[in-house]
């Protein structure tokens, strides 16, 4: 039997007491344990919304539907976007656990400038809708549009601030445990986001242009 | 890797940080990762603009393609493995996909049932004339 013990950063296998004896897990378990939690019932609310939308999707009252209003070029854009960025995060946790400051502070700096070219896009694409009469107020479909695609946009933009906190913090504190805890939850954050897009641009853009 | 008696954090790719197994490997993952996901999102848009399947197909066919990357992005971005170091966040993962399947389905169906049962407004009409 062995048992890891955490001693600074440097883990070191011991023997040690059977699983039930072993005690609480390390913070960085419980904490992301934690932050896993969050995300998901964060996700469940999402679910909420995607469930409003499919009910409400012709509900157009007159309006303008989907199949006038969306541009799969630009859902595409915003998809590359999102996908490449979570992958320079995936990069950059590499980085962070590999203690190199210039990887991660490069990885962090793509991640951060393909997610506001994501929401650069999707802003874009919302004042050409609000420009031409489908702004939240025209129909119960377009209401349910705003509100599920604006709520994860919502969700990018809290990520990117997050993310430029997190690097000034390795800036300033360092690869300490306790950032590093963050960074974890950081990431997770953004790859969860890369998961609802991929049933955001399904279910809002591409079945909205099958129908 | 010895049994570790502790979980996984989710997110992270091993329980140890693996100075040694060096960040290649993990690149390749993260790579491997992203080279599946474009594939299945190309696979997606042309789905739904490819008249070569029947229409009434490609809703189902986009949720599969869907449901895959979904996998893609859990088993190579987050690292969700089946080890048992892994069962915790397995288990939670999976009581929020019960949740949101829940929500969503029951949500579709009932408003579909309650579609299907509204009286048209002919007829609604025809009701209060008769009064």
């Amino acid at each position: 039997m062995n048992i890891i013990v955490a001693v600074g950063d440097e883990f070191h296998h011991e023997p040690g007491p059977s699983p039930s004896e072993a005690g609480p897990a390390t913070k960085r378990i419980v904490v992301g344990y934690g932050f896993w939690i969050f995300l998901l019932s964060d996700i469940v609310m999402f679910a909420t919304i995607f469930a409003a939308y499919a009910v409400l999707r012709y509900a157009t009252a007159g309006g303008p539907s989907g199949v006038e209003l969306f541009n799969q070029y630009s859902a595409a854009l915003e998809t590359g976007c999102l996908l490449a960025s979570s992958y320079t995060c995936g990069l950059m946790s590499l980085a962070i656990s590999s203690r190199q400051y210039a990887v991660t502070y490069l990885a962090a700096l793509i991640t951060f400038l393909l997610g506001a070219s994501f929401l650069a896009l999707e802003a874009h694409e919302f004042a050409g809708m609000i420009a031409v009469g489908a702004g939240p107020q025209r129909s119960a479909f377009l209401s349910a549009f705003f509100m599920l695609v604006g709520c994860h946009g919502l969700h990018v933009a809290a990520g990117l601030i997050w993310l430029a906190v997190m690097m000034a913090q390795v800036a300033i504190k360092g690869f300490r445990p306790i950032v590093e805890r963050r960074l974890l939850c950081f990431s997770l954050f953004w790859h969860a986001l890369d998961i609802v897009w991929v049933w955001l641009f399904t279910v809002v853009y591409l079945m909205g242009v099958v129908a | 890797m010895t049994d570790t008696q502790y979980d996984r954090a989710p997110g992270d790719a091993s329980a140890l940080s693996d100075v040694e197994e060096g960040t290649s490997s993990g690149v390749l993952v993260y790579t491997i990762g992203l080279f599946l996901a474009v594939i299945l999102t190309g696979i997606s848009f042309w789905v739904a603009n490819t008249s070569l399947f029947w229409a009434g197909g490609i809703s189902l066919g986009l949720t599969v393609l869907a449901i895959a990357q979904m996998g893609v992005h859990l088993v190579f971005f987050l690292h969700v493995t089946t080890g048992p170091d892994n069962t915790n966040n397995v288990m939670a993962l999976a009581f929020g996909v019960l949740i949101v399947a829940l929500v969503v389905v029951g949500s579709l169906l009932i408003m579909a049932d309650l579609n299907d049962n509204m009286m048209p407004a002919a007829e609604l009409m025809n009701l209060q004339m008769q009064h």
